[in-house]
């Protein structure tokens, strides 16, 4: 059964929370992973792998780049969720 | 396991960072980051280089060795390979396993951006990088520099390793006395591991900032073996080499020499080899030469070892008080040399001089020569 935004954001502000520290309700659809959350290039590639995992998607590298917010991750992984 | 002991810290050292920051810093980084911070504010700065004006970042260099580097990192993402697909392996797995990730880490820390370095000559890495730093200063690349060592890699497999090597004490049910420098039943080394980590300045900016000051580096003797890739040469010929170079470089007076804090690891070879090239080299003024093997108490930290020694160096000349050599029942009748044993030993007043030797495998010797001011 596929997540739903809520349940994604709910899930990427619990990832960002054990890879960067951040408090989970900073974890927002306009915040920038690499701007305000300090997500860098190599820990954004622990988000996705833990995002992967956590919601059952594969998120190429080269769709990595895309992924500038939280909000690009949300909708990427509700598109892309089997 | 043929060795089941080591010196492991008494704390542990990710639990002093953020989880966040702990997690992409391999032990050997945590160690060097919590000894630099010790240090730095020891020396009197309160702030990041550039924050204030005690000290431009461009001022600042950063000099942190390690023997093996991180290792642990390595094999624990080995095993994350195995057990769970390349995917799983961290992103953060080579600038933490890097060897020079530590003085990577500490010039990130403080803002050193002089330079920053990594001499790798494994247990005699630490001196190697102290004496890097003071070089540093003396051509003019800096005015302050964070110098040590690291090492943190007490895991099965180098334990194994050293231990094949027969370079480790297999003393497993007498722990505490299996690291015995000098003792007749010496058998080889304890592995242990930590950081320690000088600030060195040059005197003129020392001065200018009001600086305590513990003493002077008066600078270092350096040589190679050339003789066996892990074996010390037996006469201590490189060695003697080593301090006959620092004697020539420095203004070191062999008469003011009261103390030495030794290589001596505890193995059968390199005590003895460490001992005659002393008194190949010095003489009779080895006999005014108050001895130390802190590695009695520390165990052997590789790569780490020249950095903690040089702090215990240069603290017993700022107390005047040699640190002692424990667990010492019979003295080996090879040792014709003054080992303080058990107790520490108070230093002569006046301008008192010290010796911090280090060597490694590869046939790396490193000797530094302090003095009080």
């Amino acid at each position: 059964m596929a997540a739903t935004r809520k349940e994604i954001i709910a899930g990427l502000a619990d990832i960002v929370n054990e890879i960067a520290g951040i408090p989970q309700d900073e974890v927002t659809e306009e915040k920038s992973f690499t701007d305000d959350l300090d997500v860098d290039s190599l820990s954004m590639v622990e988000v996705v792998v833990a995002a992967e995992e956590r919601f059952g998607v594969k998120i190429p590298d080269d769709d990595v780049k895309g992924l500038k917010t939280v909000g690009d991750a949300v909708g990427y992984i509700e598109s892309h969720q089997s | 396991m043929p060795v089941r002991f080591a010196a492991t810290a008494a704390v542990d050292p990710a639990g002093q960072f953020p989880r966040p920051q702990a997690r992409k810093l391999d032990r050997t980084a945590q160690f060097a980051l919590l000894a630099a911070r010790e240090a730095w504010s020891d020396a009197g700065f309160t702030a990041r280089a550039g924050e204030d004006d005690s000290v431009r970042p461009e001022r600042v260099g950063s000099v942190i060795a390690s023997g093996i580097g991180g290792v642990t990192t390595l094999l624990d993402q080995y095993d994350i390979l195995k057990a769970s697909g390349a995917r799983r392996v961290s992103p953060h797995t080579v600038p933490m396993l890097m060897p020079n990730s530590p003085s990577a880490n500490v010039s990130l820390e403080f803002g050193a951006r002089a330079g920053s370095h990594t001499p790798v000559s494994a247990c005699a890495s630490g001196a190697e990088a102290v004496g890097y730093a003071a070089e540093m200063i003396r051509t003019g690349r800096a005015d302050v520099v964070l110098a040590g060592g690291t090492e943190a890699c007490v895991h099965p497999l180098p334990i194994a390793a050293f231990a094949n090597m027969m370079a480790l004490s297999k003393n497993n049910d007498d722990i505490e006395r299996a690291s015995r420098p000098y003792d007749s039943g010496r058998n080889g080394f304890v592995l242990g591991e930590g950081a320690g980590v000088v600030i060195l300045e040059s005197a003129e900016h020392a001065a200018r900032r009001g600086a305590r000051v513990y003493c002077e580096l008066l600078g270092q003797g350096l040589s190679a073996d050339a003789h066996h890739i892990a074996q010390p040469e037996p006469h201590g010929e490189g060695i003697a080499a080593a301090i006959q170079n620092l004697l020539d470089a420095t203004d070191l007076k062999p008469e003011q020499v009261v103390h030495l804090n030794a290589h001596a690891t505890s193995t059968p070879q390199g005590d003895i080899a460490e001992i005659k090239s002393l008194r190949r080299v010095l003489g009779d003024d080895v006999d005014h030469i108050a001895i130390s093997a802190t590695k009695s108490m520390t165990g052997h930290l590789l790569g780490g070892a020249g950095g903690i020694e040089t702090v215990a160096t240069v603290l017993a000349l700022h107390h005047r008080k040699a640190p002692p050599t424990i667990n010492i029942e019979e003295l080996d009748p090879q040792v014709d040399a003054d080992i303080v044993r058990d107790t520490p030993r108070d230093l002569p007043s006046g301008t008192i001089a010290a010796i911090n030797n280090s060597f490694g495998f590869g046939g790396h010797n490193v000797t530094l020569a302090l003095r009080t001011l």
